[in-house]
Order: C-alpha cells, then sequence, then structure tokens
C-alpha cells in the first residue's frame, strides 16, 4: 500500500498502464456498442428500445464507481494523508459526473417510450439526480480548496466525500426499500433476468467502460502531478531570480 | 494505557467512529422515509386505508389477465389492477403506452370515484427487470434452451 503512494513510483506504473487502460477499454465497449447497437436482438415489449441499454447500465454502474472511488480516496487521505489520495479523488470526480449524467439522459430518453414519461420523482431517479448534484457540490469545493492550497480547505472536501457517499448504497437500495417506477435489478448476485442475447455484449460493454474510466482517472492523475510539478519549479526559479537580485543590489 | 496512540491511528478511530454515526444517521432517515417515499400505492394500501374520494393518489401495481376491456366510446379502457391480495377496478380514457399489457406492471395517477372505481388521469407503464429477445417470447423454456445451444 504505501508503495504506490511513492508518486514517482506511481508514475512509472501509471506510465504504461495508462495507454493499457484506455485502449482496450476503448476495443471492448466499442465491439460491445457496435454489437448491441446494430445486431443484438429487439426485445418481446420494448423493441429497439432496448438497444439504450447498453449505454444506461454502464454509466449508472460508472457514475456510482466514480463516487466510490471519491470515498475510498478521501477515506485514505483522512487517515493516512497520502498526497496521492488527494490527486486520485479530484481525478474521478470529472468522470464520475459525466457518466452520472449519461445515465440521467439515457434513462430519461428510454422512460419516454417505454414508460410514458421523461421523468417521474420516484426513489431511483431522484436519488441518482442527487447523485450528479452532490458532483457538482464536490467538483466546486475542490475547486475553491485547490486556489487556496492544500490543507484545511483538501480536509472539507475529503470530508464531503465521504458523507456523500451514503448516496451510493440509497441509489442501490432505492428500488427495493421503496415503490418505484425503475424497476429491480436484473442482475443479482449470480442470476440474471436478462436474456443471454442481452446480457453478453452488457457484460463486456460495462467491463470495456470501466477499464476506458480506469484509464481516464489515472491520465487526469497523471495531469495532476505535472501540473503540480511544473508550479513548484516555476516557484522556485523565481525564489532563485528574486535572490540573485538581491545579491545584485 | 501509558502508550500513546500514532496521529494516524487516531485519526483512523475518528473516521470510523464517525463513519459509523454517519451511517447510523442515514438509517434512521431512511427509516423515517418508509412508505413516506414509495412513488405509488399498492391495492392492498388503498382497499386497507381508503384515501378521501376526489383526492389525488397513485397507484401501482399488475394489470389483471383477462381484465382489460375497451369501452363503447374507443378511448375509454378499464382493467383491473392487483398486488397477489386483492383488485382495484381503474378506468382510464386516453392513449395507454405501448408496455400496457395484461399481465405487466403499470402505474396510475388519479383520484378514488364514489363507486369505487379508480380514475386514473395519466398512466405510465413499468417495465419488469426481464428482457427478452421477440423470437424466444411464445416458446416454452425447453426450446427456447434449445434455440440458445444452437446458437452457442
Amino acid at each position: 500500500m504505501h508503495g504506490f503512494a511513492n508518486p514517482a513510483r506511481f508514475l512509472r506504473l501509471a506510465r504504461w498502464l495508462t495507454p493499457i487502460l484506455l485502449v482496450s477499454g476503448l476495443l471492448l465497449a466499442g465491439g460491445a456498442l457496435a454489437y448491441g447497437l446494430l445486431f443484438a436482438p429487439a426485445d418481446r415489449l420494448m423493441g429497439d428500445t432496448v438497444r439504450i441499454l447498453y449505454i444506461h447500465v454502464p454509466s449508472a454502474w460508472l457514475g456510482m464507481g466514480g463516487w466510490t472511488t471519491i470515498a475510498i480516496a478521501s477515506f485514505v487521505e483522512l487517515v493516512w494523508r497520502h498526497p496521492l489520495a488527494t490527486i486520485a479523488a479530484r481525478a474521478a470526480a470529472v468522470p464520475g459526473a459525466v457518466f452520472t449524467a449519461i445515465c440521467l439522459a439515457t434513462g430519461s430518453i428510454w422512460g419516454r417510450p417505454t414508460w410514458g414519461t421523461w421523468w417521474v420523482w420516484d426513489g431511483r431517479l431522484t436519488s441518482m439526480l442527487v447523485l450528479l448534484f452532490l458532483y457538482f457540490g464536490y467538483l466546486a469545493l475542490a475547486n475553491a480548496a485547490q486556489k487556496d492550497g492544500v490543507g484545511g480547505g483538501s480536509r472539507v472536501t475529503a470530508i464531503f466525500g465521504l458523507v456523500g457517499a451514503i448516496n451510493v448504497p440509497v441509489i442501490n437500495r432505492s428500488v427495493v426499500w421503496w415503490n418505484s417506477l425503475h424497476q429491480p435489478a436484473s442482475i443479482t448476485m449470480g442470476k440474471s433476468a436478462i436474456d443471454p442475447a442481452f446480457l453478453w455484449p452488457l457484460l463486456i460493454a460495462m467491463l470495456g467502460f470501466s477499464l476506458l474510466f480506469g484509464g481516464v482517472v489515472l491520465a487526469r492523475m497523471r495531469a495532476i502531478l505535472a501540473n503540480f510539478q511544473a508550479e513548484s519549479r516555476l516557484r522556485r526559479r523565481a525564489m532563485a531570480s528574486d535572490a540573485m537580485a538581491g545579491v545584485a543590489l | 494505557m501509558t502508550t500513546a496512540l500514532k496521529p494516524k491511528h487516531q485519526r483512523l478511530v475518528l473516521v470510523v467512529l464517525a463513519l459509523v454515526v454517519l451511517i447510523g444517521a442515514a438509517l434512521l432517515a431512511i427509516w423515517g422515509l418508509r412508505g413516506q417515499a414509495s412513488y405509488f400505492y399498492v391495492p392492498s394500501d388503498l382497499v386497507a386505508s381508503p384515501p378521501e374520494t376526489g383526492k389525488a393518489v397513485r397507484l401501482g401495481g399488475m394489470v389483471q389477465e383477462g381484465s382489460i376491456k375497451t369501452l363503447p366510446d374507443g378511448v375509454t379502457v378499464t382493467f383491473d389492477v392487483g398486488d397477489g391480495k386483492v383488485t382495484v377496478p381503474v378506468r382510464y380514457t386516453g392513449i395507454t403506452p405501448d408496455l400496457f399489457v395484461e399481465g405487466s406492471g403499470v402505474v396510475a395517477d388519479g383520484r378514488l370515484a364514489a363507486d369505487g372505481v379508480f380514475v386514473a388521469d395519466t398512466l405510465l407503464a413499468k417495465h419488469d427487470e426481464n428482457y427478452m429477445p421477440r423470437e424466444l417470447q411464445d416458446m416454452t423454456d425447453a426450446q427456447a434452451k434449445a434455440v440458445v445451444a444452437e446458437t452457442e
């Protein structure tokens, strides 16, 4: 665990892991989506509308996965004060928010022909919208914390990341606890109510999207680290030239 | 205790305690929301504690087999919504969603009329968790398995 907290070792690992994740994720997700959108059979009731499943379900999965990443990284940041954990949490926020937005948009498009409505305020839809707003709040807090440097602000962001995680199991269980318009989970431990013809491309799409998500988070972590390095180098140079000027005077 | 905890262990204990309190608070809130946060009432709720006549409520359940009837005006349908225990008769005027078929789920916004019929203003079809291709729907389980086995 502590081995990965070393930024230099992390960068060495991330340098070759990032392209592998991105390329394999693109190939798997692209292949599964192409198959799902063009060749998979239509559903007995929904017809071709079922195809939106191949985008909606992986997006929902990663919208929640993104916040789970933030929560775990925030926990590590609060307890062990690893700077890399702070960076990991920041890096997961934007992709998580994007996937949550895609999930809401595709769900709405699916809901119109299937249920007969774009939106209802049932437990699942509302808790997913709350997740999107939590992402917005997190991004705003992280931005503000960055401006006044690492320290108290960063810790507040981490606490927010941890507290917001309460919403993730609520999203997951919302269809069980309350009557909702959204159907309960189709895929539960070792059982699937989805026909294999739909299930396989869906599972491959989920794996591909997840790899892609991992690749994007790693790439963003590297970018944030590079930014830090460039900034501290500039600061050192500025200080050195100040000292030179002092000597000259 | 003579040996003081290391700072990081102090933080670990503190954060874990805070999380336990937080989860407790969340569970209490969810417990309080029980019944309040449900999107609709099932027929049993409606029969057990009938709302006032004319008060807007939302009813959800399964459309009973063989209960959908179209009235002579062509746009009004009547059907029974049940939850396995009791059924409630429903009347709706308008275009029904594609997924509105017998044996599937439905959510109706409306009110209880004086004659005990639930009059719906809007009708939403509820999709269940089953996804199945068109080609397999009329087959028995064994036939479907055979087809799947052939294509694999």
